[in-house]
């Protein structure tokens, strides 16, 4: 034996106790670490074909605001701009609120021609480019809802209805598309040819701009030089990055990060309780040992560090199976979630976070312990064995 | 040779408003290879002499000496490494750790040497052998009776080798065969490893075991002895 045995003898003298409190602390990690993953997400950091070589231009003040599009052509002349399309939110729901997926409007040829990574069947493209009720889907979204090419998809619409009255559009599919890897947005295009021809309001208008850049180390100047070209028109513009505009897009939603670390607040508030709590209950129970400990020749200070160790190693064997069982669960459902908000891999730094939280956790429930430990009289202790 | 000396030792406590004198002025002589009975009624003193002799608490007067070591001078830390060389203590209620096994529980005071833990583990094995409970290693002390889970603890005294064991009614929770049992042990553990053996007890037949008798009151010897 040696005096991590003893540590690990001590943890485990009450095994349920320490077995429900490991339970939280696992449950505690395993959230911790998935929740901060999303709020990475969020952060606007997580988007693997976000590029500097391309800008999005939206309205200045929301990016709800549209946009007329014959502003194109003026973006299209800025120096330094080597092509340029147009995307909007559609909304709609297909058959159910809960089969989410993004729907743009777009121009066929130049959304494809400036998304390079995109990767779809000339024939289909073309196909796209020809049919005005035309749409192409995701690969992995059609084989989800089982669509193929040929078959009519209906969508409701939310946002926009028809000039006819009806909010029932239906487009015809007519092609797929896949992406660089499964973090690729799983995004539903149309024909906005259609769209803007059979819309109820807004006709003429887009929600925003994707610049290509002839030189990504000029983004910034180019940036500038579209916003200045709409500085004093009725349509001000701001220019970002595909990254920060994903980010500023999903934070509609409300402060994702703000929401997500007052739920690892909350609950890392009752760990610490619990947590302390069981550690000032074990203390409680061992005074008369502790004594003895000392009697033997165990100074204060390596029975204060043993009480201090036990609970820095509760919380790191809670750290150790709460990490284990995120990255499990993030490998299951990660490209799931990647779809839905665009990217969900568990990083380095956040494991290292949890780690750093974990002695943070283990200092604060074993702090206050190991300094009664020090401080334990062993004539006093002995006499109340 | 005397191995313990106390010169005029004083120890009071502070309760409330109030101060009590617990050891009034004690001197005492015991040389190395005696085994000495600490008799008196409750409150006398015995148990805070022992503490005092053990260098588990500080006198608050006068002086005491182990083996011409003066305790009084030693700060916290160092008095810890002292009775981890030199003094082995055996309790009442054992004071066995529950979560450790007997061998592991012998094997605690070697946790502070800087032997090896085969080294260790051989000195456990040993000192349970001394004690007549080798076969009982591996149990933790709810798996052993009272008689067994005291052999445990002076096997834990005596791992270290210490010239002085410091005994707080060895017997006090034992049956009188148990306690026979045990007061034989300790009168081998004199007679021939050769250790000095101080014991406080209120059993007369644990103390006519013993080579000599002191008798405590109010904080006082009955007389000053040597």
């Amino acid at each position: 034996m040696n005096k991590i045995g003893l540590l690990w003898a001590n943890l485990f003298r009450s095994r349920a106790r320490t077995l429900l409190t490991l339970v939280s602390l696992l449950v505690a990690f395993l959230l911790f670490i998935l929740l901060r993953t999303i709020a990475l997400v969020f952060a606007g950091d997580g988007f693997g074909q976000a590029s500097v070589h391309r800008l999005v231009v939206a309205a200045k003040y929301s990016i709800i605001d549209s946009l007329p599009i014959s502003a194109l052509q003026q973006i299209q002349a800025v120096e330094g701009v080597d092509a340029v399309t147009h995307a909007e939110w559609f909304g709609g729901v297909y058959q159910d609120r809960a089969n989410f997926f993004p729907k743009y409007p777009v121009d066929p040829k130049a959304y494809f021609g400036l998304h390079s990574e995109l990767r779809i069947e000339p024939e289909q493209l073309q196909a796209f480019i020809n049919t005005r009720t035309g749409a192409v889907a995701p690969k992995a979204l059609a084989e989800k809802y089982g669509w193929r090419i040929g078959d009519k998809i209906p969508i409701q619409g939310d946002i926009y209805g028809k000039r006819d009255g009806s909010r029932d559009w239906q487009f015809d599919l007519v092609g797929l598309y896949t992406g660089l890897d499964e973090r690729t947005p799983q995004i539903f295009l149309m024909h906005y040819d259609y769209f803007d021809e059979a819309r109820d309001y807004g006709e003429g208008s887009t929600g925003w701009f994707i610049v290509r850049l002839q030189d990504g180390s000029r983004a910034a100047e180019v940036a500038q030089r579209i916003d200045q070209l709409f500085v004093n028109s009725s349509d001000p513009t701001r220019t970002t990055t595909e990254a920060e505009q994903a980010r500023q897009f999903m934070q509609q939603m409300g402060d994702i990060g703000l929401m997500m670390n007052g739920i690892l607040g909350a609950v890392f508030f009752t760990i610490l309780l619990l947590t302390g709590n069981t550690m000032a209950q074990s203390l409680r129970e061992r005074v008369p040992e502790l004594a003895v400990l000392k009697t033997l020749g165990f100074t204060d200070a390596a029975v204060s560090a043993l009480v201090l160790g036990e609970a820095m190693l509760l919380c790191l064997l809670g750290t150790a199976l709460g990490t284990a069982l995120a990255l499990l669960v993030a490998a299951a459902i990660g490209p799931g979630i990647a779809q839905a908000i665009g990217a969900f891999e568990v990083r380095a730094g956040t494991v290292v976070a949890a780690l750093a939280l974990s002695l943070l956790l283990g200092l604060a429930v074993g702090a206050f312990p190991a300094w009664r430990a020090r401080r334990l009289s062993i004539v006093d202790a002995l006499r109340k064995a | 040779m005397a191995l313990v000396r106390c010169q005029d030792l004083k120890k009071s406590f502070v309760k409330g408003r109030e101060t009590v004198d617990v050891l009034d002025g004690i001197n005492l002589e015991i040389r190395q290879g005696d085994f000495l009975a600490l008799m008196g009624p409750s409150g006398s003193g015995k148990t805070t002499l022992l503490n005092l002799i053990g260098g588990l608490d500080h006198p608050s007067g006068g002086a005491v000496e182990v083996g011409d070591v003066p305790l009084n001078a030693m700060s916290p830390r160092q008095l810890a490494k002292w009775r981890s060389e030199n003094i082995g203590f055996v309790f009442q209620f054992y004071n066995l750790l529950p979560v450790l096994s007997a061998q592991r529980n012998v094997e605690l005071p070697l946790l502070l040497t800087r032997l090896s833990a085969r080294q260790r583990k051989a000195n456990a094995a040993t000192a349970l052998k001394i004690v007549g409970l080798e076969d009982r290693a591996k149990h933790k002390p709810g798996e052993l009776s009272g008689g067994q889970q005291q052999r445990v603890a002076i096997a834990r005294a005596i791992v270290a080798d210490p010239a002085l064991l410091v005994c707080d009614e060895p017997t006090g929770d034992l049956d009188r065969d148990t306690a026979d049992e045990i007061l034989s042990l300790l009168e081998v553990l004199n007679r021939e490893h050769g250790k000095t053996i101080i014991m406080v007890t209120h059993d007369p037949k644990a103390a006519e075991r013993a080579a000599a008798v002191l008798r405590m009151d109010k904080g006082r010897l009955a007389q000053d002895a040597a």
